[in-house]
């Protein structure tokens, strides 16, 4: 086992791909860093919080993204946000066999909060063109800071979602909640229900994670190659009769969902019986409870 | 501002829209031609189910119009704060209106947004910035976060915060910022029925926001760092 979790951005690029594969694109060497920092005496980064190149995994051509949550939480900027397009791009003119983003992102970076918002929304348009090309794009969700904000939408606009129990998907933070509308509204520091709303497990039981892996950098491929490999085969382009699934499946869940307070509320609804067991469940024993309930994976 | 008067000065030739819930839709005419409306109004917070709503709304003109021209009416304080909704999954929510815009746009639907009113964060990413283009009125005011959380968030003092919203292009909620940078592709002053029917007839699914910011100098490295990465060349400065 080799912890996702704790690794580096480039140390997840090196174990996700062949050893000694990855070719990077505008390496720290090259120092382009954020226009917008310094006015707010904020630190900048040689990658601008990005490692982005392409590698190889078992004779196929991966393009690759890793954000850094260690470099302002893997928030986008406008450097940043672009160096993800760019790769984008290369990946549809190169026609690679996938596309991997590994997303540690609190989403727009607040400190260059108009630019950063462009730009998330220009790398969420390359995903969709990327797709439409033919090439599966890929989410991996596996950190400590999770994905939010705009990227957690991004991370909802690819081909699959895999996710890890420990990490989280979501859009405003449990902060901003709490501070737009106080502590009885969201507790942030109440930890359990912080990850009982956000968390892998429960992303996964409604369908919005595809695949959910125990904290460990070969699950995160094994399982990312599988979803590539199935979206490849059943289309990786946008469809009318996909997102009329994935309607049916959203309108499904509020209707059902729409009016309880908590997921342990939920995972009830959808037929577990011990729901209070679920966040101590194991990886495996979790799949297993978990298969028998969860909603249909969405497109 | 009332969509009312903003909706009577873009279709003169006549609209049928509706509101329900702070939810726009319906159709319009323009140049002698039916075009789908969807919107919010009121800085109406986007849910759920209003992301759904508009989603629905998409699918139902790819279905039932091919082709329709698609006007989408931005008024939003952003997406809603609420542990309810992420509970639900509000990202899966907003991507699938995205995703469905999208979908439209490959079908050949011409797609264009106005700011109308305000526009913030994640009510405007899968909103206005997921049109073809996105154009705004000179008093829109559009913004990524209100400034408490994001004083909170960036531990950058709530002063020096209000300070640089003044003015500062990169802060500041005014919509020639986001001119500049190239998320807004014009602002619309005088006869908006003419401008609405020219930025239909220019609208196309090419995402040209980075070279925009380029040429107009509010984001000079956007594009420059993009193609660097494509190709495999270095910076070139703007």
């Amino acid at each position: 086992m080799s912890s996702y979790q704790e690794a580096t951005a480039r140390q997840r690029i090196a174990a996700m791909l062949d050893e000694g594969s990855f070719e990077e694109f505008l390496p720290p060497q090259k120092r382009v860093i954020s226009p917008h920092l310094a006015q707010l005496d904020a630190p900048v980064s040689f990658d601008d919080g990005v490692a982005v190149g392409r590698g190889s995994i078992d004779g196929r051509r991966v393009f690759i993204a890793a954000q850094e949550g260690g470099f302002m939480g893997g928030a986008v900027g406008e450097v940043h946000g672009a160096k993800l397009v760019g790769m984008l791009k290369r990946a549809v003119d190169e026609q690679a066999d996938c596309v991997l983003l590994l997303l540690e992102t609190g989403g727009v970076r607040l400190h260059e909060a108009n630019a950063g918002l462009i730009a998330v929304s220009e790398v969420m348009r390359a995903v969709l063109d990327t797709r439409a090309a033919g090439i599966p794009v890929i989410a991996l969700v596996g950190g400590s800071n999770g994905a939010f904000g705009g990227m957690g939408i991004v991370a909802r606009c690819t081909n699959g979602v895999v996710i890890s129990e420990e990490s989280r998907l979501a859009m405003s933070g449990p902060e901003v909640i709490e501070t737009a509308g106080g502590v009885e509204e969201f507790d942030a520091r109440d930890r359990a229900l912080v990850w009982r709303v956000t968390g892998g497990k429960h992303r996964y039981l409604l369908g919005d994670a595809q695949a959910i892996v125990a904290d460990d950098i070969a699950s995160f491929r094994a399982a990312a190659l599988a979803l590539a490999d199935a979206a490849r085969g059943r289309g990786t382009e946008l469809t009318l009769e996909a997102l009329e699934v994935e309607q049916g499946m959203l309108a499904d869940r509020l209707e059902r969902f729409g009016g309880l307070e908590d997921p342990l509320e939920i995972w009830e609804g959808l037929g577990i019986a011990e729901p209070h067991a679920v966040p101590l469940l194991e990886i495996d024993a979790f799949r297993e409870l978990a298969d028998g309930h969860r909603e249909g994976a969405a497109p | 501002m009332n969509w009312q008067t903003v909706a009577d000065a873009l279709f003169p030739q006549g609209h049928r829209i509706v509101e329900r819930d702070c939810f726009l839709s319906g159709e319009a005419q323009v140049g002698g031609k039916t075009v789908a409306v969807i919107g919010t109004t009121e800085h109406t917070p986007i849910g759920v189910e209003i992301a759904l709503a508009q989603a629905t709304a998409i699918l139902d003109t790819v279905r039932t119009h091919p082709g329709r021209a698609i006007v989408i009416l931005v008024d939003t304080q952003g997406q809603r704060l609420r542990r309810r909704d992420e509970m639900l999954g509000i990202n899966s929510y907003m991507a699938h209106l995205g995703k469905c815009v999208e979908l439209a746009r490959r079908h050949g639907h011409r797609i264009v947004g106005l700011v109308y009113d305000q526009a913030l964060s994640g009510g405007f990413i899968t909103s206005g910035l997921i049109a073809d283009a996105c154009y705004a009125l000179p008093d829109a005011t559009i913004r990524v976060m209100g400034l408490p959380a994001m004083a909170r968030i960036t531990k950058v003092p709530l002063e020096r915060l209000e300070e640089l919203a003044q003015e500062n292009p990169v802060f500041a909620p005014g919509p020639e910022n986001y001119l500049r940078m190239g998320g807004v592709a014009e602002i619309w002053h005088g006869d908006l029925a003419a401008s609405l029917e020219r930025a239909l007839a220019a609208a196309g699914p090419d995402d040209r926001r980075a070279e925009l910011g380029l040429e107009r100098g509010g984001r000079k490295l956007a594009l420059p760092v993009a193609t660097a990465v494509r190709t495999g060349s270095d910076v070139q400065a703007a």
